[in-house]
């Protein structure tokens, strides 16, 4: 990943410490049903920060970036993103979710409709965006992605890669302010692992605020500004990605990634 | 020459002359022996069938068509014209069959919405239709003009909805019970999902209390037990009634097809639609009921097909649809012994009424296939 290590540098650009966050979680605790999933999760993200999240399965990962759009409901402590509370208020969570975008595992494209469609549809019903205009910028993003020639195009007619690839487009065009990952490698062959990488990388450095919840390291040491480790729950240890590498601090992150860098 | 020596033999580029095709590996013959002998069970199924069909084509063709009357004056002058089929009596009836006892004078008022409706379907069930947007508009007002046109008021002469029957009454009640239960269908699917209890809960006793109950009941109870309810005096059309608890009655089937359809999409379309800010009306609209809808179609038209069969067991209450106009015109003493020309009418309207639903989903189908999904 030459393209990769030569842009580090210009990635890790400066984040501003001292502003407010955009997106604090104070005290977030979560139950499924009588589990307790969630262990009081403290967590302040800057603009610009990209962070990367790991952890063993089950240690939830998914289940705290899901709540940062509310996918998933918290039963004590305050989310807020972008100045707004995280509450019950439907007004508010769709305002929430309209700054938020989210790539999932398995992309979840809306398999009815062209690339093109799923790319302008969210401008066009949120945003009320001319269709002109929405698909300009549809184009636009398709082209960042490299891949403006499927627009036409529909999902169960491309590799996972694109697919993935087009997730990210169609996150693109509703202009986020923050861009929730999970696990958005994971469903893929290593080939595609690596083109779907390159366009986060590129994304980074647009100097997008970004949250990953990922295993590949690779991706943690040259783009994230802060690596967090997850583990029962909570947020067992952060740091950034050179001294969590080479000097983790709790054993339970030493044993973890003794396991993932083999 | 052995196949070794063709695969040596090489030719320049464009060169290489045309060779027929090896025998019977295409060709009607080809079919032929592919398709209906290629194994001994497939050759005796075959031959069974050709046997089957010799012995029931040939003579229904010559008592439909080749020794049948089409004009006679009465079944004794059939009888004499020839020993098939007494067509006589269908076409001496055909226009009572289809208006029943709508005024004669106000009859092109039935063909003109017949007509306007034939107009109105093309833009919705065809999608390359030009202007189509103007014709959708338009197939909303449709309802409206037709029951202007069938029931009158407003500078039209007034016709009572009991005169309405045959092919006319089966038409209305199709129609109407097709067009309303879809819709009132998808929304009880919705609100059975829903998360309010008390949205869920009323739309889980009406679907089950209405699949519940046979269609009979429903109209039993839609003909007399109705009027002890509605506060005396009141007077509330029997065709309207009969309207409502047809199109209930499918509507509750139909909530059971589309809520399978819901339940098969994924929770992750939920999910991305959800977490673009989409409201809960554009992500079902948008997202969701297409692909919903789509899994749900044969379902959805084995519900029409349905709910317009039923249409004839509107003769138990004692309206006269096409199959009730059929079975009183057998007591006519003119044309006494007539049931099975009688029978087949009727079954031959509906079938071309159901099989063109059918072969329209079949259609559908494959014209909504955008590939794996997923
Ligand atoms: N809807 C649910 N109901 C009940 N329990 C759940 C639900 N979703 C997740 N869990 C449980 O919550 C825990 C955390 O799940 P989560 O999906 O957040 O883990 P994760 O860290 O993302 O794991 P992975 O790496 O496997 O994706 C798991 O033990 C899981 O079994
Ligand atoms: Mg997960």
């Amino acid at each position: 990943m030459a393209a990769v290590e030569t842009s580090e540098s210009a990635v890790k650009s400066s984040i501003d410490t001292a502003s407010e966050p955009i997106i604090r979680m104070t005290g977030v605790h979560k139950w499924y049903g009588q589990f307790h999933v969630l262990k009081n999760i403290n967590l302040n993200v800057q603009p610009r920060e990209r962070i990367v999240i790991c952890g063993p399965s089950g240690s939830g990962k998914s289940t705290m970036i899901r709540c940062i759009n509310r996918l998933e409901e918290h039963q004590q402590g305050e989310i807020v993103v972008d100045g707004v509370e995280m509450t019950g208020n439907l007004k508010n969570i769709e305002a929430v979710r309209s700054e938020v975008g989210m790539v999932f595992q398995h992309f979840n494209l809306f398999p009815h409709m062209s690339i093109l469609d799923n790319c302008t549809y969210g401008p066009i019903w949120v945003r009320h965006m001319p269709k002109k205009e929405a698909e300009d910028r549809a184009m636009h993003y398709l082209e960042r992605v490299r891949i403006p020639e499927q627009a036409n195009k529909f999902p169960g007619q491309l590799s996972g890669g694109q697919q993935q690839r087009v997730a990210i487009a169609r996150s693109l065009c509703m202009d986020p302010k923050i861009m929730l990952f999970d696990e958005p490698t994971s469903a893929l062959d290593p080939e595609m692992i690596k083109e779907v990488l390159e366009t986060m990388v590129e994304l980074a450095e647009t100097g997008m605020t970004m949250l990953c919840v990922t295993h590949e390291m690779g991706f943690a040491r040259t783009v994230a500004d802060r690596v967090i480790f997850m583990d029962f729950g909570q947020i067992i240890e952060e740091n950034e990605p050179n001294e969590f590498f080479s000097n983790a601090q709790n054993e339970r992150t030493q044993l973890f990634l003794s396991q993932i860098l083999h | 020459m052995t196949t070794q020596d063709q695969a040596v033999q090489s030719y320049a580029p464009g060169e290489h002359p045309d060779l027929p095709a090896p025998m019977l590996t295409s060709g009607p013959l080809f079919w032929i022996k592919e398709n209906l002998f290629s194994s001994w069970l497939n050759v005796v199924l075959t031959v069974l069938t050709m046997l089957l069909l010799w012995a029931v084509i040939p003579p229904l063709l010559s008592w439909a068509f080749v020794d049948s009357v089409f004009t006679a004056a009465d079944r004794n002058e059939c009888r004499e014209l020839g020993s098939g089929a007494c067509w006589a009596f269908i076409s001496e009836r055909f226009t009572f069959f289809i208006y029943a006892f709508y005024p004669a004078g106000e009859r092109w008022r039935v063909n003109l919405a017949f007509i306007l409706m034939i107009l109105a379907l093309v833009p919705l069930l065809y999608d390359k239709t030009p202007y189509r947007k103007y014709g959708l508009i338009y197939a909303c007002f449709f309802p409206v003009l037709a029951y202007w046109l069938l029931l009158g008021g407003f500078g039209l002469k007034e016709v009572e909805t009991h005169t309405f029957g045959g092919v006319m009454l089966n038409l209305v009640i199709g129609v109407t019970g097709i067009a309303c239960s879809l819709p009132i269908g998808i929304l009880l699917a919705l609100g059975r999902q829903s998360n309010m209890p008390v949205v869920r809960m009323l739309c889980v006793v009406f679907i089950e209390f209405f699949r519940g109950v046979p269609l009979i009941t429903i109209l039993f109870v839609a003909s007399t037990m109705l009027s002890y309810f509605l506060p005396p005096g009141s007077e509330f059309d029997l065709l309207l009634r009969v309207l409502i608890m047809v199109t209930l009655f499918s509507a509750a089937y139909m909530a059971e097809v589309v809520r399978g359809g819901l339940q098969a999409i994924p929770k992750g379309q939920y999910e991305a639609s959800d977490s673009m800010g989409l409201k809960y009306w554009q992500s079902m609209r948008l997202i969701v009921l297409p692909q919903a809808l789509k899994i749900s179609i044969p379902g959805i038209v084995n519900t029409f097909i349905g709910l317009f069969k039923d249409t004839t067991l509107v003769l138990i209450i004692g309206l006269l649809d096409l199959l009730g106009l059929g079975r009183s015109a057998l007591a006519d003493s003119k044309w006494n012994g007539l049931s099975t020309e009688i029978y087949m009418s009727v079954a031959i309207f509906f079938f071309i009424c159901c099989f063109g639903m059918s072969r329209y989903s079949l259609y559908l189908e494959r014209k909504l296939e955008t590939g794996h999904a997923r």
